[in-house]
């Protein structure tokens, strides 16, 4: 890498934001309700697709297996959201079972 | 509430968030620097591009010498799902001046966005009139988390252990903000559906399996949606 690609950065950049900005700008004109009712899917959907695989697979195969500490560790900080709705202590609280479950594997 | 305090409630129901966005921080800014980008470049990306994942693959692709246009197309695509956020947001921003909506339109990340819209859902216009300054507060704060976090991950480079595992945070912040969504069987099922095809469409490329996975939850949660209000409307019928 001799220079920066500072261009691609800002058509980069400029894209993020066409993308958040459009559907806000053409809010005056009213969504169709089709749409409207999709959206309340959009957080449970978008945001699982991100952490489930990171649980089923922290070294990219599929693994459901006790030595799966991210997978247990995981199981008990949806139990922790469930049960608390309260996101600092789900966060604690997993990455302690992580650390936890890690500790009992290295002494196995 | 006056504008100041929404901006303070927006920036203290940010701030445990911080938690799960600061590892994901130092993991780009090491990314970046192994990648070759100049420590410079990889800060300022945070602020111009201002989007994690799509700033993680445009650091790898850089560094991998993939052409600008592929570049630039796949973090277009990696950053689809914030057109979804964007017209989430929509209906309870239309009444404000054009600067208020390209200011939120900048700062709304998926971080931002999570608490941004729980608060539109729990609270009304006629009660809360200057809610914006509470999703302004917000952003903020996650902009200001995520600016400290990668110019730290650039500047300590390597020297975390990996082996903490705090990258598993993320996982954790989105677990944290999906579980108490989950109120009933749509919702459940589009979590669940969304969560599997990710799984099944790991390795397509361009992070394509991500939006294949969103769309299918959407999918099946509206489905399910219908068929359950069908349902009701028959056994209503029946009586």
């Amino acid at each position: 890498m001799n220079d920066t690609p500072w261009l691609l950065f800002v058509v980069i950049g400029l894209l993020t934001f066409t993308i958040r900005f459009t559907p806000i700008a053409i809010a005056g004109r009213g969504l169709p309700p089709l749409l409207l009712r999709a959206l309340r899917y959009v957080p449970p959907a978008v945001l699982a697709a991100i952490f489930v695989p990171e649980l089923l697979m922290p070294k990219g195969a599929v693994d459901i297996s006790l030595a799966n500490g991210r997978l247990l560790a995981g199981i008990i900080a949806i139990g922790i959201a469930w049960r608390t709705k309260n996101v600092l202590l789900t966060v604690i609280a997993g990455m302690v079972a992580l650390w936890i479950l890690t500790l009992i594997s290295m002494a196995n | 509430m006056t504008p100041r305090a929404e901006f303070l409630a927006g920036v203290r129901a940010e701030m445990p968030i911080l938690l799960g966005v600061f590892p994901f921080g130092l993991i780009y800014g090491f990314t970046a620097i192994q990648a070759g980008l100049p420590p410079l470049a990889a800060i300022l990306m945070s602020s111009i591009i201002f989007a994690g994942s799509a700033q993680l693959i445009t650091a790898r692709l850089i560094g991998s010498g993939t052409p600008g246009l592929v570049i630039a197309l796949t973090a277009a695509v990696v950053n689809l799902r914030h057109a979804l956020y964007g017209a989430s947001i929509a209906p309870y921003v239309k009444h404000l001046r054009p600067l208020w909506r390209v200011l939120i339109g900048y700062l709304l990340t998926d971080e931002a966005y999570a608490v941004a819209i729980a608060y539109y859902l729990k609270t009304d216009a006629e009660t809360h009139p200057n809610r914006h300054w509470y999703t302004l507060g917000a952003g903020v704060t996650l902009w200001a988390g995520w600016q400290f976090s990668s110019t730290f991950g650039v500047l300590v480079g390597g020297s975390v252990p990996p082996a903490l595992g705090l990258d598993f945070t993320l996982a954790l912040t989105f677990i944290a903000l999906t579980i108490p969504v989950l109120k009933d069987r749509p919702m459940l099922a589009a979590a669940v559906c969304a969560g599997a095809v990710a799984v099944l469409a790991n390795d397509l490329p361009f992070k394509l399996g991500l939006m294949a996975a969103a769309f299918t939850g959407i999918a099946v949660g509206m489905g399910l949606e219908t068929y359950a209000a069908r349902g009701q409307r028959a056994s209503e019928s029946a009586k």
